[in-house]
This record gives structure tokens, C-alpha cells and sequence, in this order.
């Protein structure tokens, strides 16, 4: 019927303005627990731990796939027009302006993003989080700040570690494995990079997705329903509204920062 | 905790191979601070620069001495390109510097030529010798006109 529908798309749409609220209401949360309490060292260490190193690998090793498919690619095509000697350029500029930061919060969203949410999900249903409230243990300021704390710092670090590793992949196609020029793969990725559009806004997107990542995963965590289905919900929110918050943002920075 | 000394070894290491690969895209790859250590302005005016940018190679017989730091027009309306060159290398004041392409679709560059002169550029000197960048469309329309004209 067509009015079930429009009372599922209204259903719908009430549905999302709430939750943006509740998202934007935690993230200030946070945010005022940063400004507020001391950081805890310790804590923070070991997220970084869990969230940063133990995504390295993932992300290592996508990057040199992508890199080394882009620079594949990139070559069969440019051959056609002679221009081969562009490929360091192509190969960079898709990395460092799409490739490295969307990639690496779509493997970090998956990786840790999940793992986040999940832990959270079960601190809710174990009681854990009732139990810091008891002891006058703020969760926000002990579980929550350190994992989101170290999804932002870590993103740009993995981002550009992804970045590295795809134009080495690229190189180990265009010069290695086809022969290419050694210097002229670098050399016109050199000449085509600009530091304040490329870097700085490659750096800028990494940090945005790193901020959404952090709080979708430790926010859908925290209001997870108190059950195992919860959790599961939890989990699965987190992936698929982080990942399309990801690329909305992505397009939107893309948009803003040309000048 | 002994595993816990380990675990903040690997967190720093992974922060620190993080910020490398950071310093990397930003000096190696962006540019900031490449300008060669005390190294030596000339400037150089052209009619037409075609598709010449920043941080494009200067280059004395192939070889790469520099880059463009900075392309602008004066007040005659003709671009104006400083060019930031390695001290090293001796360039005579009669020095002559041409926009050329490398390959047909290739990048556009400056290549110097030195001349006979005992003087050399110093820092801040202007290039007088210029050849202006080949734009290959009017290039076709001139041909296009000339082949018109002569029928």
C-alpha cells in the first residue's frame, strides 16, 4: 500500500534527523570531555595499539594492490596515447586525492570501526558501563575519548602510509615490471603534486573521516540496545553509516577545497 | 607489564613510519622547502608560457638544474617566470632560456642555454634571451591559413 509506504519514509526520515541529533549531541560530549579532563597516556597507547597497528597490515597491503592494479591500469591506457610517462602523476594523484583517504576509512571502518562498536555493544549489555557510571567513572571519558581519540590520530598516519605503499606498487609496475623510466615515474609525480591542494587536502579528508569513523563506531556502540542482537545491530550500523558517511563527505570536501 | 613496554614500542614505531610517510608526501612529493639550499633566483620574461606551471624542471642540455618557483604577468601583460637554479652550475649573463615540450603531450619545461659571455647570473638577474612556449593549435592555424593562402 501506498500509504504504508509513505509512513515507512516518514518513519524513515524522523529516524534520521534523531539520530544525526543524538550523534552531534555525543560527539560535543566528547569533545567536552577532550577539553575538560586530562588525557589518559596509557589508555590511549593501547587503543592506538588495537585501532592503528593492528590495521597496518590490511592497509599495507591494500595499498600495494591498488597501486599496483592503478599503475596496470594506468599504463594499457596510456600507452594508447604515448603519454606512458605520465604515469607516476596518474598513479599519485588518484592516491593521494581519493584513493588514499577514502580507502583507508573504508578499511579502517571495516577493520576497527566494527571492533570498536562491538566492544562498546557488549560493555552495554555486560553492565560494564552501568558499572564505571557507579564508580563514578565518567565512560565517556574512559572508554570512549581514548578509542575515538586514536581512530583520528591514527587515520592520517594509515592514509599516508596506504599512499606510500600504492605509489610504490605503481612503480613496481611502470618501471620494474614494463620497464619504464625510473626517474620520469617520480619525476612527474613531483612536477604534478601541489602541496596545499593535494597534500593538505589528502591530510584534511583523512582527519574528517578519521572524526566520522570515530564517533559513528564509539556512538552506535554506546546507545547499543542491551542484547546480543544489539550488538549485532550495532556493528552493522556502524560499517554501512560510516562508510556512506565517508563518501558524502568525501564529495563535499572534494567540492570545497579547490582554490 | 613487560608485553605492555613491547605493545608502546610498536605504537611509536607505527606513529613514527606514519609521520615518515607524511614527511615524504609532503617534501618529497609536495614540494615544501625543495627549493635548492641557497640556491639562485633568475627571473625570465616570455610572451607566451603556454601550459608551463610551477615546480616545473629547469634544465641545462637534458640535464635537471631546477624548477619554476613562480609564474606571474608584469605590468606589460607578459609572464613572468622566476626560476630557482642550483648555484653550482656557472650560467654566462648572454644565457638564453626556451619553453619546450617534452614529447608531443609531454610536460612543458625551460631549458637554458648557456652563452660565450665571461660574466655570470647572479641571484635576482633576469634572463634577456627568451623563446616563448610553441602553442601547437596556433601552430596548426597558422599552417591551416597558409595552406588557404597559397591555393
Amino acid at each position: 500500500m501506498t500509504g504504508g509506504g509513505v509512513t515507512r519514509l516518514g518513519r524513515g526520515a524522523t529516524r534520521m534527523v534523531f539520530d544525526l541529533g543524538g550523534l552531534t549531541r555525543f560527539g560535543a560530549q566528547v569533545a567536552d570531555s577532550l577539553r575538560r579532563r586530562p588525557l589518559r597516556l596509557r589508555r590511549l597507547a593501547d587503543e592506538m595499539f588495537t585501532i592503528g597497528v593492528l590495521s597496518l597490515s590490511i592497509v599495507l597491503l591494500s595499498g600495494l594492490l591498488v597501486g599496483l592494479v592503478l599503475g596496470l591500469q594506468g599504463h594499457t591506457t596510456l600507452v594508447r596515447f604515448g603519454a606512458e610517462d605520465t604515469l607516476g602523476a596518474v598513479v599519485g594523484l588518484v592516491l593521494i586525492r581519493e584513493l588514499g583517504p577514502v580507502l583507508t576509512a573504508l578499511l579502517v571502518t571495516g577493520r576497527a570501526g566494527s571492533a570498536v562498536a562491538a566492544e562498546i555493544g557488549a560493555m552495554v549489555v555486560t553492565e560494564q558501563l552501568d558499572g564505571l557510571r557507579m564508580m563514578s567513572v565518567d565512560p565517556i571519558d574512559f572508554v570512549v575519548k581514548p578509542k575515538a581519540l586514536a581512530m583520528v590520530l591514527s587515520m592520517p598516519l594509515l592514509s599516508a602510509l596506504f599512499i606510500v605503499m600504492g605509489v610504490f606498487g605503481g612503480w613496481l609496475v611502470g618501471v620494474v615490471f614494463v620497464g619504464g623510466d625510473p626517474g620520469l615515474y617520480l619525476s612527474s609525480l613531483e612536477s604534478a603534486v601541489r602541496f596545499r591542494e593535494d597534500i593538505g587536502g589528502s591530510l584534511l579528508k583523512a582527519f574528517v573521516f578519521g572524526v566520522l569513523v570515530a564517533l559513528i563506531s564509539t556512538w552506535r556502540g554506546f546507545t547499543c540496545r542491551p542484547n546480543a542482537a544489539g550488538v549485532s545491530a550495532a556493528t552493522t550500523a556502524t560499517v554501512v553509516m560510516s562508510s556512506v558517511a565517508t563518501l558524502i563527505f568525501d564529495y563535499f570536501i572534494t567540492a570545497l577545497w579547490r582554490f | 607489564m613487560a608485553g605492555s613496554g613491547m605493545r608502546d614500542l610498536v605504537v611509536g614505531l607505527f606513529v613514527l613510519a606514519g609521520l615518515a610517510a607524511l614527511a615524504y608526501l609532503s617534501i618529497t612529493l609536495g614540494g615544501v622547502g625543495t627549493g635548492v639550499a641557497g640556491g639562485l633566483q633568475l627571473v625570465a620574461t616570455f610572451d607566451e608560457v603556454g601550459g608551463l606551471r610551477a615546480r616545473a624542471p629547469v634544465v641545462v642540455g637534458g640535464v635537471k638544474i631546477g624548477q619554476i618557483e613562480t609564474i606571474s604577468l608584469d605590468e606589460d601583460l607578459r609572464a613572468r617566470v622566476v626560476m630557482d637554479v642550483s648555484p653550482d652550475v656557472a650560467l654566462p649573463t648572454d644565457t638564453s632560456a626556451s619553453i619546450l615540450t617534452s614529447g608531443v603531450l609531454g610536460d612543458m619545461y625551460i631549458a637554458l642555454e648557456p652563452g660565450a659571455e665571461e660574466d655570470l647570473l647572479k641571484d635576482g638577474d633576469e634572463i634577456d634571451y627568451t623563446q616563448s612556449a610553441v602553442v601547437l593549435e596556433r601552430l596548426i592555424g597558422k599552417m591551416i591559413q597558409n595552406l588557404g593562402a597559397s591555393e
